[in-house]
């Protein structure tokens, strides 16, 4: 069976969208573009689709990524314009690519974060950012699903600088400048979130912005250990499967 | 002069609510139009919502079918939860189209589209959400045309002075027309104002304008006469009726929702209206004649209707499905066309016998074969009698253990408890039928896995059924019976633990009651309730019946006199000036044959028994078979 690993992305309002929201789109998406999808077996059979590290609600996204199985081999650049145009205008296919070894997940390791902050005071968030940075560690507290939980918001954060833009998309203060902040942070278990950064400036420099933030994921992947950069996580799966390309079609035989 | 979206500031609200995504829109195949590209604008309603109400089919058929005409456009608007409505009135965020965000206010035409009474007070919140004055009477030259559509229109009264217009029936063509008639009075520069618009209106005999009759009382409560109060009104409005569904072939970009709905799936209907002359059913009585689409379109629109949404289940709706006269060829050629690509086909409303379980084995090639439901509504043989439902005690039996000798496990039964005439031991018949169906059920499998599930909804009497007349039950006989029942059913030690029961008390009927034949003095109770913070009546955790009867008692209407009073033959009901067609007498004869146990044929296969409908409508019944096949499309 061939994988085919997505890149998209959920922009604007569509932001707003659920982890199930997108499964439910993609799966019609699929359908109607007449990917061969691969089905589970069973009394209530699947399509074989996997997400890998989404957004919450109301975080837009550069970077979601997921997985499909098909049955017939597939040109990736046709599963993208096909998928695209069959996805509501919002959900983007950015990237596709045929799937190489290895599992797409284990390459997610760190994400960028922006996180816009209409209204606030760009000097306050600089202090802010820099006794975050001091601190080692920055206890929080979230409400899970399992009731309120506290964990360390610090450790995960490889970086945070402070700069500022225009405003994207609310427009409360339209035109005004806005003031951005951007994050680097290590996929951990219990995961830090943007909101939980923003929970740990509030904590250690009384810092609040006056409205919502709007947050988009911009990348993540692997974390360059030489440069501490972050890579494509797509880039080893474009390296393994470049040479199959020539080769007679159905010859990637499901490992 | 452009409409601005509202979009910025209600973005801004949005992560403060639950579910977000239903307030944003950007549905695939949802359309926004240039807003100076039409002089015609309709903002229309589903007053619950998004979930219950973007799948409905009567909203999105004239969704599309006003924006495929040319210098109009359409756009929908649902009822917002009551966390949305508390952060929109804080920061004067006004009621919003989801598909431009444009302001309800700024349209030419709000159209609400009423499948149940229950969506009364949730008008009224979008009404006031929008800056419209409740009440009709205080609109001025800068408010919408407010307009009812949808079953419940059929008796709008209790609305009245809320609503500018109603109209009855068939939307497809009339929305069209009401287009017209707006676009040339804003041509001619808005001559005479509103009123000279809802004159315009009113004149045809399409349309009812509530404010242009006028409504007088006996003494004793009574209606004495409804009339118009104004030369050139029409005593009486009419329903429309489409002729030809082949004609109108919607929804043809049928909308694909982000957020999730009550119904995920593809539907076509097969055919509209229903003879069967179940006595309880409104919906049978005012959709007169049946009006058949054929086998050809029913493949064709599901073809594309699956292609352009990406829906894996299509549903084939009518009210009695099976009854299409190709219902077999059409189950075979979509069993055939989609084999082996999980796309699974579901047929509501199905009726009781042997033929529909062929049909459901054929809808279930792919395997899955869990549950099937039948609806005998009567639990006494007597009982069907008097609701016109003609099955046997026999055919039940019968049609349920081929059902699960074929394989099914499960089977659902639907009845009503409250219905004219019933005695205690009609609804303990239902006990009884339950058992004997399992009992049927293991003897024929020679198993114990198989189970019955029997679901009860309370018996609401209706407009312009032969029931209009009855006295509703009461809520605490229907709760006594309905406890009777559960016992009989928990404490039997053989079948109990095979037959699920599932039931709702009886006072929301009563709600449901008061509505469905209130008249216009009722409206005062809705504004009450509403006023009270009265929302999402359909909803059991928002609904109060104590709210309604105190809302009731302070606007002194008496609500048994609405509910459980039985109405004499020549008593004047709030809907007669409205016309479904019926004829009235005809009504009342079967009134009298329902409390006799007469029984009455379907007009498709036996002669004509002069309801009314088809002569006084200029309508007939349109049947096949046409004897044609679907073919299998070609998989390329």
């Amino acid at each position: 069976m061939q994988r085919l690993r997505v890149r998209y992305a959920k922009r604007g309002r569509l932001r707003f969208t659920s982890h199930r929201d997108i499964s439910r789109a993609v799966e019609r998406a699929v359908r109607r573009a007449g990917i061969p999808v691969a089905y589970s077996a069973g009394f209530s059979p699947h399509p074989k689709i996997s997400y890998a590290g989404a957004a919450p609600t109301g975080v837009a996204s550069e970077a979601e990524y997921l997985e499909i199985g098909v049955t017939t081999p597939c040109d990736p650049e046709q599963v993208k314009r096909g998928l695209d145009g069959s996805l509501p205008p919002g959900l983007d296919v950015l990237d596709v690519v045929e799937a190489g070894p290895g599992a797409l997940a284990d390459r997610l390791e760190v994400s960028e974060w922006e996180v816009r902050l209409p209204g606030a005071d760009r000097e306050l968030a600089e202090v802010a950012a820099e006794k975050f940075l001091a601190e080692g560690t920055v206890e929080v507290e979230r409400l899970t699903k399992k009731g309120p939980r506290r964990f360390d918001a610090r450790e995960a954060v490889l970086g945070l600088a402070v700069s500022e833009g225009a405003e994207r998309f609310a427009a409360q203060v339209l035109g005004e400048p806005c003031v951005i902040l951007r994050m680097v942070v290590r996929h951990m278990t219990p995961a830090v979130r943007p909101d939980d950064v923003l929970t740990g400036l509030r904590l250690v420099a009384d810092f609040a912005p006056p409205v919502p933030p709007e947050v988009t994921r911009l990348a993540q992947g692997p974390l360059d250990a030489s440069t501490g950069a972050l890579a494509d996580p797509l880039g080893l799966d474009r390296d393994t499967t470049r040479g199959g390309e020539a080769g007679p079609a159905g010859e990637h035989v499901a490992g | 002069m452009p409409v601005e979206s509202i979009f910025h500031r209600l973005e801004a609200l949005l992560p403060k609510v639950q579910k977000p995504i239903q307030y944003v829109g950007g549905e695939l195949n949802s359309t926004v139009k240039d807003w100076d590209s039409a002089d015609v604008r309709w903002a229309l309603m589903y007053p619950d919502a998004y979930e219950v109400g973007l799948p409905n089919q009567g909203v999105a058929i004239l969704y599309e079918i006003l924006n495929e005409l040319p210098g109009t456009l359409a756009e929908r608007t649902y009822a917002v939860w009551p966390d949305l409505e508390a952060l929109m009135r804080a920061e004067g965020v006004p009621q919003f189209t989801v598909d431009a965000h444009r302001p309800v206010r700024a349209f030419d035409v709000f159209g609400v589209s009423f499948s149940t009474e229950l969506g009364y007070t949730n008008m009224l919140t979008a009404l006031d959400l929008a800056g419209i004055p409740l009440v009709a009477a205080d609109r001025g030259e800068d408010d919408p045309i407010v307009l009812a559509g949808g079953h419940a229109a059929f008796n709008p009264e209790p609305i009245a002075d809320f609503l500018d217009a109603a109209v009855l029936g068939d939307g497809e063509q009339i929305s069209i027309a009401i287009s017209e008639v707006i676009r040339e009075w804003k041509a001619e520069g808005r001559p005479g104002g509103r009123d000279e618009l809802l004159m315009r209106l009113a004149e045809s005999g399409g349309v009812y304008v509530p404010k242009f009759y006028d409504v007088d009382y006996h003494p004793d409560g009574r209606i004495k006469r409804v009339a118009p109060n104004r030369a050139d009104v029409p005593w009486r409005v009419h329903k429309h009726t489409v002729m030809d569904l082949d004609e109108w072939p919607y929804p043809k970009k049928p909308l694909v929702p982000l957020a999730e709905t009550v119904h995920e799936r593809f539907s076509v209907e097969i055919f509209r209206g229903c003879t069967r002359g179940c006595r309880f059913c409104q919906a049978g009585m005012i959709t007169r004649p049946v009006r058949e689409r054929s086998i050809t379109t029913i493949g064709a629109m599901v073809d594309n209707g699956v292609k352009e949404s990406g829906f894996n289940e299509v549903g084939l709706l009518s009210l009695s499905s099976a009854d299409h006269s190709e219902i077999g060829d059409i189950a075979k050629g979509l069993a055939d066309r989609y084999e082996g690509t999980n796309t699974s086909l579901s047929l509501p409303s199905t009726r009781v016998d042997a033929f529909n379980i062929d049909l459901a084995n054929e809808f279930s090639r792919n395997g899955r074969r869990s549950g099937l439901t039948f609806a005998p509504e009567g639990g006494s043989e007597r009982m069907r009698k008097v609701i016109n439902k003609m099955v046997t005690e026999e055919d039940l039996i019968r049609t349920v253990t081929t059902a699960y000798s074929q394989g099914w496990r499960q089977v659902k039964l639907y009845f009503m408890c409250g219905l004219p005439t019933e005695q205690d031991e009609d609804v303990m018949g239902i006990a009884d039928l339950a058992k004997k169906v399992i009992k049927a059920g293991r003897e024929a499998t020679g198993s114990r896995d198989i189970r019955c599930t029997v679901s009860i909804g309370g018996f609401v009497p209706k407009p312009h059924t032969p029931f209009q007349w009855a006295g509703q039950a009461d809520h605490e006989t229907v709760d006594r019976r309905l406890k009777a029942l559960r016992d009989s059913l928990r404490g039997d030690k053989e079948y109990g633990r095979a037959i699920g029961y599932r039931y709702h008390d009886g006072k929301p009927s009563i709600v449901e009651g008061l509505l469905s034949r209130g008249d216009r003095r009722v409206g005062a109770v809705i504004r009450a309730v509403w006023e009270d913070g009265g929302r999402f009546d359909g909803w059991s955790e928002h609904f109060s019946y104590e709210r309604w009867m105190a809302a009731a008692e302070q606007a002194g209407v008496d609500v048994d006199w609405y509910t459980t009073r039985e109405r004499e033959e020549n008593e004047v009901l709030p809907w007669d000036h409205l016309d479904a067609g019926l004829d009235r007498e005809w009504l009342w004869q079967d009134w009298q044959e329902a409390v006799s146990g007469g029984e009455v044929e379907d007009c498709r296969w036996t002669p004509c028994y002069d309801c009314g409908v088809c002569p006084t409508m200029g309508t007939e019944i349109q049947i096949g078979p046409t004897g044609r096949k679907l073919l299998p499309l070609t998989v390329v």
